[in-house]
């Protein structure tokens, strides 16, 4: 057999149907569901007399409307309050494991899925959430769908797929302090562009994507879908198989090392053709800082707001002035001069536990600038806790932060956790949108320690610069 | 105007019978935009609802409308001339970001069966078909064209042809376009995937029998 990518070898074992001309029938290993893309597909099952085809592959959790204040509370918003209703409805008619807000289990539904083992090597994992992107990071082929496409595979465990093409993207060199998985991806789609994937499966490789940890490889694979990817994935490697022995749903004593014997063969053949490769030095990478309305447009810390006038492509010219207008920005201002009001540190790309303590580790000693509201948001009831049992939250809150319970909260602002127009803010989240926190409000998009320090300082700061303080 | 998305009597709709697209004629609107991202075609706070109808509403909520909900007469689809449009044309990258079914959702209930642009994000692409519409791919070049006479013409025109794949207009517009083969079959006749899928119910039983989803083999 002619060598093969990764995504290929998982593309093949999942093909049930395959006809020149028509898309190929796939087979779904796991399918995660929420309470904002689903009800109409449950709904669709209804009409249609259908039921779900395989209902232990799938788990529902509710994570986008939730509150993220007092559990104990009851939901102030109605609407919200019935989509999850409907969600729990579902799951008990249709029976589908579900993590409802009372659930210790509960979170953002790309923190839990790896946190509990239900992401898997060599799978193939869809939900109705584009950022299903993030458990590509266990070398798994997940991404996201629309509601028919929800409905397609609770009804048929399946979905009809063109087979997408491949893109290799090569990370090698030593990273420098300050710069972390954030800004390996944000640099990514800066020179990518946020169509530059479209159509393809990335595959992440090379040394520096090698020695990330887990938690960091999902914060790259999380914002594939930024730079127009439908997928990205890493080989799987003894860092994935450490990460989920003991993981609850994952297998379990011999079973466990069956599963990782198979998985080893999970990676790309040596000679497999990409349909395109990018190679980049992680050493040429800075702490990185988004000015625009899309995550494209972003900057290293130490560069200025550019100036539209000097974009030659009449399209990117137009956008980046309609975004300076938008972001309230001139051009030209060094982007360590942007104040900002508000930080929020949290989302499906950087709410994890080393997240945490990352942040925890630079504002221990130090506080929130008065001029800014900064609130954390755990990815998962298991993060908070872990994260109250090591202290952290009394760290955040001894510093200034708002400490809340789990949920997606400000990364769209579908709770109420959201920003006033013309508001500002550091954001460790994944789309720096018009509106995407708030109408008129503005986002940057920035790593966990650029947020941290931004909070500390009132506007943005070279993160390097602490360098010679750290222990 | 209602804000928040208050919840309706769902209207029931059987998802399984979709509009079939044949030929289209309508009135063209333009959005002269690249990077169109789905929280704008469709903002968050109207992602609540629990069925599939009555988002038209709220599309290009944040642009069509002023605070206070006056119509934003700076934003060009809102120009009396566009009323009506069945047609959008627009810029590239379409439809990026979120996964929201909602945003095809939101332009098939404001009247958009047919989007023209020089390339739509995945998803959304996908989404498209699901629901009746016909997303279109042309060159650069042809798009800016129809922008264009779009603007010089008020009433300006398409047809859209699917089983002919072509585009025309009465001022001399005859283009082919590329459509995907088995997606224009399903949209000619209205097909549903589920109830395609399904006839291949022997063929999943079959991979099921073999398949692990802990480990799946690489063959």
């Amino acid at each position: 057999m002619a060598p093969r990518t990764l995504f290929e070898k998982i593309w093949d074992a999942h093909v049930v149907h395959a006809e020149v001309g028509q898309p190929t029938l796939l087979y779904i290993d796991r399918h995660l569901v929420h309470e904002v893309t689903s009800p109409q597909a449950f709904e669709g099952l209804r009409l249609a007399g259908r039921r779900v085809r395989r209902p232990e592959l799938t788990y529902a959790t509710m994570d986008h409307n939730v509150p993220t204040t007092d559990r104990s509370r009851p939901i102030e918003d109605p609407i919200s309050a019935q989509q999850m209703k409907v969600l729990a409805d579902n799951c008990r008619e249709f029976g589908v494991t579900l993590f409802d807000l009372s659930s210790p289990d509960q979170g953002i539904v790309h923190v839990i899925g790896p946190e509990l083992g239900i992401t898997l090597p060599g799978q193939t994992i869809v939900c109705g959430d584009s950022h299903t992107s993030t458990h590509g990071a266990f070398g798994a082929l997940a991404f996201g769908i629309g509601t028919s496409e929800v409905e397609h595979v609770l009804a048929t465990q399946c979905l009809l797929q063109d087979k997408p093409k491949t893109f290799l993207i090569e990370v090698n060199g030593r990273r420098p302090y300050g710069v972390e998985a954030k800004d390996i991806i944000l640099s990514i789609i800066g020179q990518i562009g946020t169509g530059g994937g479209t159509g393809m499966v990335i595959e992440y490789g090379g040394e520096t994507i090698r020695s990330l940890t887990m938690e960091e490889r999902m914060t790259v694979c999380n914002m594939s879908i930024e730079g127009g990817a439908k997928a990205g994935l890493i080989a799987p490697d003894e860092k994935t198989f450490a990460y989920l022995k003991g993981r609850r749903y994952a297998p379990q004593g011999k079973e466990f090392e069956n599963a990782v014997a198979v998985w080893k063969q999970l990676c790309t053949d040596s000679g497999a053709r990409f349909d395109r490769t990018l190679r980049i030095d992680a050493a040429t990478i800075s702490p990185q800082v988004t000015w625009g309305t899309n995550p494209g447009q972003v900057v290293p810390v130490d560069g200025r707001v550019p100036d539209p006038a000097e974009f030659r492509d009449a399209d990117a010219r137009k956008s980046a002035e309609r975004a300076l207008d938008y972001m309230g920005l001139r051009p030209r201002t060094p982007i360590t001069e942007i104040p900002v009001d508000r930080v929020f540190i949290g989302s499906c790309t950087n709410s994890r536990i080393e997240d945490l303590r990352r942040v925890a580790g630079f504002v221990k000693g130090r506080r929130v600038n008065t001029s800014v509201y900064a609130m954390i948001v755990p990815g998962s009831q298991h993060v908070k806790h872990q994260a109250e049992e090591e202290g952290l939250h009394r760290v955040f809150t001894e510093a200034g932060f708002d400490w809340r319970e789990s949920g997606c909260s400000m990364c769209l602002g579908m709770n109420p956790d959201t920003l006033k127009p013309g508001e500002r803010c550091a954001s460790t989240s994944n789309r720096n949108f018009e509106g995407r926190q708030g109408k008129g409000g503005r986002t940057h998009l920035v790593s966990p320690l650029m947020a941290a320090a931004a909070a500390v300082e009132g506007h943005f700061v070279d993160v390097r610069k602490y360098e010679r303080n750290k222990d | 105007m209602t804000i928040g998305g208050a919840v309706r009597e769902p209207p029931l709709q059987d998802t399984n019978q979709m509009d079939a697209f044949k030929k289209h004629t309508g009135l063209v609107t333009v959005l002269d935009l690249p990077n169109v991202d789905t929280d704008q075609i469709i903002p968050k706070q109207f992602l609540k609802r629990i069925e599939r109808t009555g988002f038209g509403q709220f599309l290009f909520f944040d642009w069509r409308f002023l605070d206070g909900g006056k119509p934003n007469a700076e934003f060009e689809m809102n120009q009396p001339r566009y009323n009506g449009a069945s047609i959008l044309v627009t810029r590239a990258n379409f439809g990026c970001g979120s996964s929201r079914e909602h945003a095809p959702w939101a332009l098939l209930d404001y009247g958009i069966r047919c989007l023209i642009a020089p390339s739509f994000a995945d998803i959304f692409f996908n989404n498209c078909f699901k629901n009746g519409m016909l997303p279109i791919r042309l060159p650069e070049p042809q798009v800016e064209e129809l922008f264009q006479r779009v603007r010089r013409t008020p009433g300006y025109q398409l047809t859209v042809d699917l089983d002919r794949k072509k585009i025309s207009s009465n001022d001399g517009i005859d283009w082919p376009f590329d459509v995907d083969d088995f997606r224009r079959h399903c949209l000619l006749n209205g097909l549903d995937d589920i109830g395609l899928t399904l006839q291949q119910e022997a063929k999943i039983n079959a991979y099921e029998a073999t398949h692990s989803e802990i480990a799946p083999l690489v063959k």
